[in-house]
């Protein structure tokens, strides 16, 4: 469900830079239904590959350049990006906070922490420089946060503004945010607000799931199913269930 | 130009660009020489206790694995490690105790095959330090500042964020826009290992598919150590020479060496061989798996010819080539756990 709902988000004919994992299968599930023109692109210099014999492990290993326009460099990928080349952002967290700002570096103090993740990748790049950005997460108490272990990617940072005031390339950052219970936008604060809940999610589900008030507006859309079309793409795509597993 | 803010990672890696063509301009030899070594002198000659490393390719895509087995094999220590998307390579090198400070991009990780068991131990016991944190972009903006002899890249990454706060760039004002810009600071490894698809003799090296951050970071290194596929004559580099991304003059060794790769993906040649990533992923849960997989395919073999029949010889390796090619079953050894 997660990985459908975040693929409707993608519109036709725009570039998608994506990280690893339930991204990369949103990406490509777009292009094989409503946008097949949607160039995918990939930080180490992968450029609109065709659809390659099995997903991509890596961001940067052969199936994200099969067929490729070019196969590039990391320098001319997020130069490309910081030109405003770059549309969407799709990224994966560990934690979110209520202005969309994201961690995937450690959980606990950064000198000794209770868990080591990777770090930022392209992750700050991305959403440091790409338009819009997407967010693709599980959610739960302990990634819905009120603070931040680590800011890793900059979200809309503090609220209105902040982006601009430390430098950010103006008119970007997260734009929606898509968990197992809902879809999330921002709104003029630049706070996260729900839009849809899927089939079956209540709103208290999706108060419950968060340590931050979520803004629930009057009117709240349920997501749509996924339809049989695309799931049988989605399996497709995975045929061996490496991203569909989790 | 006023310094609006300072990151607090350690600085590494950087000197003053004057100094560093200086440097160039003593040690590096502009003649175009012979550089065939094996794999042993090349490691012995110029990868040295506590160096700032920096591996190529992209973690577990085009790595010189076989170049990262010789600096094990020779029990360097203290290694400095830029984690710039360094997955397998920067893995291995913190599992075998060779690597006590890292500068992650990405590192710890093996994408989607989950965290790394080995390095998360490394790092959470404090064994291995985290010295700064960068971007993926911002990592190789370091090797591009130091490619053009300047000493730094502006970018607009990095800013309003934690890991600007453990890097060792700078926020400036910027003279032309009168807003806050991000400089990121040259960074010149002491060596660097890039794996190549061929070159000639003297090091003119050929990178088929995407060049990730080599064409910078082979500038940048004051050492290179190239290792390669094939060694091709000159004449067949000069018949396409818009294909070589590598000049002879940056590189200090040449090492042949056929699947220097594996067990990682080689594109256009050969794939990932998940089969042994999951063997070295699920024996490093535990120190004592851990070495038990050194023992066994590292220090037990005199050799990369040695530890390519260990994997499974010449059987496994067509197979691999075949994956590459979109012409085998994929297996994923690690999914069904």
């Amino acid at each position: 469900m997660m990985i459908v709902a975040a693929s409707r988000l993608l519109e036709d004919r725009k570039t998608v830079f994506t990280g690893t994992g339930m991204p990369i299968l949103a990406a490509l599930l777009a292009q094989n239904t409503h946008a097949p023109n949607l160039a995918i692109i990939y930080e180490a210099g992968g450029m609109c590959p065709v659809r390659p014999p099995t997903i991509p492990l890596s961001v940067g290993d052969s199936m994200t350049f099969h067929k490729a326009i070019m196969a590039s460099s990391m320098d001319y990928v997020i130069s490309f990006i910081q030109a405003g080349y770059g549309e969407y952002a799709f990224l994966g967290a560990a934690q979110i906070d209520m202005y969309g700002n994201i961690n995937t570096t450690v959980i606990g103090p950064h000198d000794r922490p209770k868990v080591r993740f990777p770090g930022s990748g392209g992750a700050n790049d991305f959403g440091s420089l790409c338009w819009k950005t997407i967010v693709l997460m599980r959610q739960d108490k302990q990634r819905f946060v009120k603070k931040l272990d680590f800011l890793t990617t900059p979200g809309h940072l503090s609220g209105v503004g902040a982006r601009e005031k430390v430098g950010l390339p103006r008119n970007t950052g997260p734009w929606r945010v898509v968990t197992q219970l809902g879809v999330y936008g921002f709104d003029e604060d630049k706070r996260m607000t729900l839009l849809s809940v899927h089939p079956n999610v209540s709103i208290e589900d999706v108060q419950k799931n968060s340590s931050f008030p979520i803004k629930i507006p009057d009117k709240v859309e349920t997501t749509p199913e996924p339809t049989e079309k695309e799931l049988k793409v989605l399996r497709s795509l995975d045929p061996y269930n490496v991203v569909l597993r989790k | 130009m006023e310094v609006l803010e300072v990151g607090g990672g350690e600085f590494l890696g950087w000197c003053d660009p004057e100094e560093h063509r200086e440097w160039v301009r003593k040690n590096k030899s502009l003649s175009m020489e012979e550089k065939v070594m094996d794999l042993r002198e090349a490691v012995s000659k110029f990868v040295h206790d506590g160096n700032y490393i920096a591996s190529g390719g992209f973690g577990h895509v085009r790595v010189s694995m076989a170049a990262i087995y010789e600096i094990i094999r020779q029990r360097k220590r203290n290694l400095i490690a830029a984690g710039k998307t360094s997955v397998h390579d920067l893995d291995c090198l913190i599992a075998s105790g060779c690597v006590s400070k890292v500068e992650p991009a990405y590192s710890f990780g093996h994408e989607l095959r989950g965290l790394s068991p080995a390095s998360r131990r490394a790092v959470e016991t404090g064994r291995v330090k985290v010295a700064a944190e960068w971007s993926n972009a911002s990592l190789q903006w370091r090797f591009k500042a130091a490619a053009s002899g300047l000493p730094w890249t502006p970018a607009y990454v990095l800013l309003g964020t934690d890991t600007f706060k453990h890097s060792s760039a700078k926020i400036v004002k910027d003279p032309f826009t009168g807003r806050p810009i991000c400089l990121i600071p040259a960074c010149f490894p002491d060596v660097a290992l890039i794996h190549v698809h061929r070159c000639d003799k003297y090091g003119n090296a050929q990178i088929d598919g995407i060049l990730v951050e080599d064409f910078e970071l082979a500038r940048a290194a004051k050492r290179l150590i190239i290792t390669t596929e094939e060694i091709i004559p000159n004449e067949k580099i000069r018949e396409k020479p818009w294909l070589t991304s590598i000049p002879y003059f940056y590189v200090d060794a040449v090492v042949e060496v056929p699947y220097g790769c594996h067990p990682c993906n080689m594109p256009y040649c050969y794939y990932y061989d998940e089969e042994h990533m999951a063997e070295y992923l699920n024996l490093t849960r535990t120190e004592e798996g851990t070495r038990e997989y050194f023992d066994k395919y590292i220090y037990g073999v005199d050799d990369f010819d040695q530890y390519l029949e260990l994997i499974g010889g010449i059987k496994k390796l067509n197979y691999l080539k075949k994956l590459e090619q979109g012409r085998a079953q994929f297996v994923y050894p690690w999914v069904a756990k």
